[in-house]
C-alpha cells in the first residue's frame, strides 16, 4: 500500500532519457575532482610561491563553495525541485549561516585584538 | 495524476490533495532532516573558527600536524586528506549512479553501483581511523610541555633546545636545561594534551571528524539496508527506487559536509 502517494512523485526517466543523466553525472565528477586537485597544488606550493595568504584563503573559499553548488545542484537534484522548494531548503540554512558566521568570527578577531591571554588550562 | 501534469498556479497548488512542493513526503522529510544536520554541522566549524581566530597566535597549522602517507616516510603533507576527498567523491558518483539506474528500474546497476558506494565508505571510514592512529600516537620526537602549560617544539633530537610558537629564536643553553628540567615531555594527541599545539585543536579534531565519520559508518549501514532490499526485489515490487535516492540524499549530504571540513580543516 502506498498511503503517501510516494509513486505518484517517485522520479523516473527512460533509457535515452538516463544516457544525458549520467553523462552529466560523469562531467560534474571530473569537476569536482579538478577543482580537489587544484587545493591541493595551491595547498602545497602557495609558500614556494610567495602567494598572498588572504588571496589563497579566499580562493579555497570560492573553491569550496563551487563544489558545494555542484554536489547540491546536481548529485542531490536539488536544482530539478520545484523553486517553493528550493527557497524552503535553501533561505533559512544560508541566513543563519552568514550571520553566525559574521557574529562569532567577528567577535573572536575583537577578543584576539584587545585581550592577548594565553588559553586558560 | 503523475507530478509533471500537476498544475503550478499557485491558488491552486496550496489547496490540498496533492503535495504543494511536488516531491512525496518521505524525501521532503530527509531533506528537512539534512537541513537540520547541515545546521549542526555549522555549528561545529563555526566554534573551530571562533576559537582559531581567537587564539590565532598558538593555533598549530594543520599542514604540519598531518603528514603521513601509509609506506612512505617523510613528510607529505595534504596528500593523505586529498586521498580520503577523492575516495569519498568516488563514493559520491557511485551513489548518484545508483539513483540513476534505480530510475530507469535496472536492477541489477543499483545492486553494482551501490555495492561500490558501501565499499567505497569503508575504506574512508578505515581511512579515518588510520589518521586518528597517527594522531593519537604522535611523532617519534614528541614535544615539550612547560611548567606554565605551554607546547614548544624540539629544534632536533638532541633535545636540548626548543622553539616557542611566535618566537623567532630558539631557546638553548642553561636557560632551556632549566625549563626542560622543569617541563614535561609529550607525545601524540589526546584530549588533554596535544603534541602538535594548543590541546583545543585535538579536542575539535575529534569532534568534527568524529561526528562526521559517524555520519559515514551510518551511511553505510543505511546504503546496507537499502541494497539488501534492493537485492530481495522489495523495490522492484514497490514499482519505483526512491528509497535509493533518499539514501542517495543522505551519502551526498555527507560528502558535502566532507567538503568543507577538509577546507576549514586542512587547507585555511
Amino acid at each position: 500500500m502506498d498511503f503517501d502517494r510516494t509513486a505518484e512523485y517517485a522520479h523516473k526517466h527512460s533509457e535515452e532519457a538516463g544516457k544525458k543523466v549520467r553523462k552529466m553525472i560523469w562531467v560534474i565528477f571530473w569537476v569536482l575532482l579538478a577543482v580537489t586537485a587544484v587545493e591541493v597544488t595551491i595547498g602545497l606550493v602557495w609558500q614556494d610561491l610567495g602567494l598572498n595568504w588572504s588571496l589563497v584563503k579566499w580562493t579555497f573559499i570560492i573553491l569550496t563553495l563551487v563544489k558545494a553548488y555542484y554536489i547540491v545542484a546536481s548529485y542531490m537534484h536539488l536544482g530539478g525541485e520545484r523553486k517553493n522548494f528550493k527557497m524552503v531548503v535553501l533561505i533559512p540554512f544560508i541566513v543563519f549561516a552568514i550571520y553566525a558566521i559574521f557574529i562569532f568570527l567577528f567577535e573572536a578577531m575583537h577578543l584576539n585584538l584587545t585581550d592577548l591571554m594565553p588559553l586558560a588550562e | 495524476m503523475s507530478a509533471s501534469t500537476e498544475t503550478l498556479d499557485n491558488k491552486k497548488v496550496w489547496g490540498g490533495g496533492h503535495s504543494p512542493f511536488g516531491i512525496s513526503y518521505g524525501k521532503m522529510m530527509m531533506w528537512f532532516f539534512l537541513v537540520s544536520d547541515a545546521f549542526t554541522f555549522t555549528g561545529f566549524l563555526i566554534a573551530y573558527g571562533y576559537m582559531r581566530h581567537r587564539f590565532e597566535e598558538v593555533w598549530p597549522v594543520a599542514e604540519d600536524v598531518f603528514t603521513h602517507f601509509p609506506f612512505m616516510h617523510g613528510d607529505h603533507p595534504l596528500l593523505y586528506v586529498a586521498l580520503m576527498t577523492f575516495i569519498l567523491i568516488m563514493s559520491s558518483v557511485t551513489m548518484v549512479l545508483a539513483v540513476e539506474a534505480g530510475q530507469r528500474m535496472k536492477k541489477d546497476k543499483v545492486i553494482l553501483w551501490m555495492a561500490l558506494t558501501i565499499v567505497g565508505g569503508l575504506i574512508f571510514v578505515g581511512s579515518q581511523a588510520w589518521e586518528w592512529g597517527h594522531f593519537i600516537h604522535g611523532t617519534e620526537l614528541g614535544a615539550l610541555q612547560l611548567a606554565d602549560g605551554t607546547i614548544v617544539q624540539w629544534v632536533d633530537e638532541a633535545k636540548n633546545a626548543f622553539m616557542i610558537p611566535g618566537v623567532a629564536d630558539a631557546i638553548t643553553g642553561s636557560e632551556a636545561a632549566a625549563m626542560i628540567a622543569q617541563g614535561t615531555e609529550i607525545y601524540g594527541a589526546n584530549l588533554t594534551v596535544n603534541e602538535y599545539g594548543v590541546p583545543l585543536f585535538a579536542n575539535f579534531f575529534f569532534f568534527i571528524t568524529g561526528f562526521h565519520g559517524f555520519h559515514v559508518f551510518s551511511g553505510v549501514i543505511i546504503n546496507f539496508i537499502i541494497f539488501v532490499n534492493v537485492l530481495k526485489g522489495t523495490y522492484e515490487k514497490r514499482g519505483h527506487y526512491e528509497m535509493v535516492e533518499k539514501v542517495g540524499l543522505y551519502w551526498h549530504f555527507v560528502d558535502l559536509v566532507w567538503v568543507f571540513v577538509f577546507t576549514f580543516f586542512y587547507l585555511v
